[in-house]
């Protein structure tokens, strides 16, 4: 059977709980060997359609071809091509990291000589080794996600589902995660990330998809959803709120779009970086305006969802 | 079938291995049955008659069957506790059988059970109690327990995958069986309780299975049937490990 160059094609994908529409018709392509980032609001439906691609949830209607294999239809084989780390670090805290890992080789068939070693590798590589033979749940935030990553590439997944990754870490323990996911990356798996975090998906995904109540409502490289958004914004605080009229007049050369104002604060769509702070203090200068404070701001997931759909990110909607 | 025993043996290793790590469960499951008897033989013992022979001998097969229905509290608390934190969800994206997280946890339970037992057998022995039947009539005694309990375990399990948290598990766990142990022939005998109590004690499967724990191991007269007492093992184990079973496949597919 010739490979296909898709390793997750989902296709009309609809999923209700009681009144609640979940998902709607959601379409979704990942190549082979590339990371898609499902970018989305909590409540946007990631979760759900992950589950459904794990085989954990069935879909009210729609179809999906994951691994090459049929859902629905042939979830017990894809169960074994696949790997799953959840939003929750899903470890046995009464287990060391080594037990873990061999316990969820044996479910995958190995024997135990064979679930140690491989799991005594996988330590080797998430840098868990000193920590092996201690319960997991003297692990840190950090080390539980690594394991449970650990867990699920046991039987080297073609395809690895990866449900918000990063939430909840701290800072240091997230920027560890992303080398350990682009490490996996540059080893040819295929991945469907979720994450509620732009930096994330533009860090390690190669295409994004972002998801609000239920459907797709763009996708493309991180760059052109970045051009729909309008690129990068400038931010000007100025000394004297009262000018903030004759700052956004000063500006106004800089954007093709309205300065927005608010509170002795400018921001415009700048159409280029390089050189964009410059020209904005010159102007502002040549204007008799004063300033306080000035930055380029890159698009944040607020903006994305505010240009796509109207509202904010934030805002909260029922799971 | 192969893949179910091998996968329900590797979820029971994965139950048991935890045990020695949480002291406050193994505290329960060894001197928590120690401290029962010692109160009951010696706090409420004097205060209690049974025609015919001592408390000790009375007490020791009721102690073992309401020790041997809470042991399944392991059961209900852990399979909460595997939702709440994920762990359902990765064994269901796994290749294994799907029964085998149930019947991993309640076989755990059928090993935990022995261990209380043996413990609750060693304490009675020391206290008072002997067997005085043959030992055929012994083991049947033993395998009743245990059957038991493992039915127990299921009931347990179901009530585990229907609450929302531990907490919950744990108080519905406790208003169901602690009148359900209580007002049986466990810890005094029937003819001693107001009538409607005792019409509910006589019917209730905690006096059946005791009683002919009693019978098996000391030779007292049961008004029951050896039969009815397995009657009610198998009945329990029918209805509650399908129960949970499609419980577990709702409960996880949320």
């Amino acid at each position: 059977m010739p490979e296909s160059d898709t390793a997750i094609s989902a296709r009309g994908i609809s999923k209700s709980f009681g009144e609640v529409s979940a998902l709607i018709g959601v379409d979704l392509d990942v190549q082979r060997g590339t990371v898609l980032g499902l970018l989305g609001p909590n409540g946007a439906g990631k979760t759900t359609l992950v589950r459904i691609l794990a085989t954990l949830l069935k879909p009210d209607a729609g179809s999906a071809q994951v691994a090459g294999l049929k859902l629905p239809g042939e979830e017990a084989k894809l169960r074994e091509r696949i790997g799953l780390a959840g939003q929750y670090a899903a470890v046995d805290e009464n287990l060391t990291g080594l037990e873990n890992l061999t316990m969820v080789g044996r479910l995958y068939g190995s024997g135990r000589a064979a679930a140690r070693a491989r799991g005594r590798e996988l330590l080797e590589q998430f840098d868990l080794v000193e920590a092996a033979a201690r319960p997991a749940k003297t692990y840190s935030g950090g080390m539980r996600r690594r394991l449970d990553l650990a867990a699920a590439l046991v039987a080297r997944p073609s395809v690895l589902f990866l449900d918000e990754p990063t939430t909840g870490l701290d800072p240091r323990s997230r920027l560890d995660l992303w080398d350990v996911i682009e490490t996996l990356v540059g080893e040819g798996a295929t991945v469907l990330l979720t994450t509620q975090y732009l930096d994330e998906a533009d860090r390690l995904a190669d295409r994004i998809a972002v998801i609000d109540h239920g459907r797709v409502i763009a996708e493309g490289t991180s760059d052109q959803l970045k051009d729909r958004v309008g690129g990068e914004r400038l931010e000007v605080r100025l000394d004297d709120p009262a000018q903030v009229q004759a700052a956004a007049s000063a500006l106004a050369a800089m954007t093709a779009e309205d300065p927005a104002v608010e509170d002795g604060l400018v921001r415009i769509a700048i159409r280029r970086r390089n050189g964009a702070i410059v020209e904005a203090v010159r102007r502002l200068d040549e204007a008799g305006v004063g300033v306080d404070d000035i930055a380029l701001r890159r698009p944040t997931l607020d903006d994305v969802f505010l240009a796509l759909t109207g509202h904010a990110a934030e805002e909260e909607q029922p799971e | 079938m192969r893949r179910l025993l091998s996968d329900t043996l590797v979820v029971t290793q994965r139950n048991l291995i935890r045990l020695p790590r949480a002291p406050e469960l193994l505290l329960a499951f060894t001197l928590q049955p120690i401290m029962f008897v010692l109160l009951f033989r010696y706090v409420f013992g004097g205060a209690i008659s049974v025609p015919g022979v001592s408390y000790a001998e009375y007490l020791i097969p009721g102690i073992i069957v309401q020790n041997i229905a809470f042991g399944g509290f392991v059961t209900a608390l852990g399979l909460n506790e595997d939702m709440q934190k994920g762990l359902i969800d990765r064994f269901r994206s796994l290749p294994m059988a799907r029964a085998a997280v149930l019947a991993g946890r309640t076989s755990a339970d059928i090993v935990t059970n022995c261990l209380a037992m043996t413990i609750l057998i060693l304490t009675g022995l020391i206290i008072g109690f002997s067997f005085q039947t043959s030992v055929l009539h012994v083991i049947v005694g033993l395998i009743l327990a245990v059957t038991f309990g493992y039915a127990f375990s299921w009931v347990f399990a179901f009530l585990g995958l229907i609450v929302k948290t531990p907490e919950a598990a744990n108080s519905v766990g406790f208003l169901a069986v602690f009148p359900l142990t209580f007002i049986s022939s466990a810890f005094v005998p029937g003819q001693s309780l107001p009538t409607p109590l005792r019409q509910f004690s006589d019917v209730n499967p905690f006096t059946i299975i005791v009683n002919e724990l009693r019978w098996l191991w000391t030779g007292q007269p049961s008004p029951d049937q050896l039969w009815q007492a397995f009657a009610w093992v198998v009945f329990i184990l029918v209805v509650f490990a399908p129960l949970a079973v499609q419980r577990y496949r709702r409960a996880a597919g949320q």
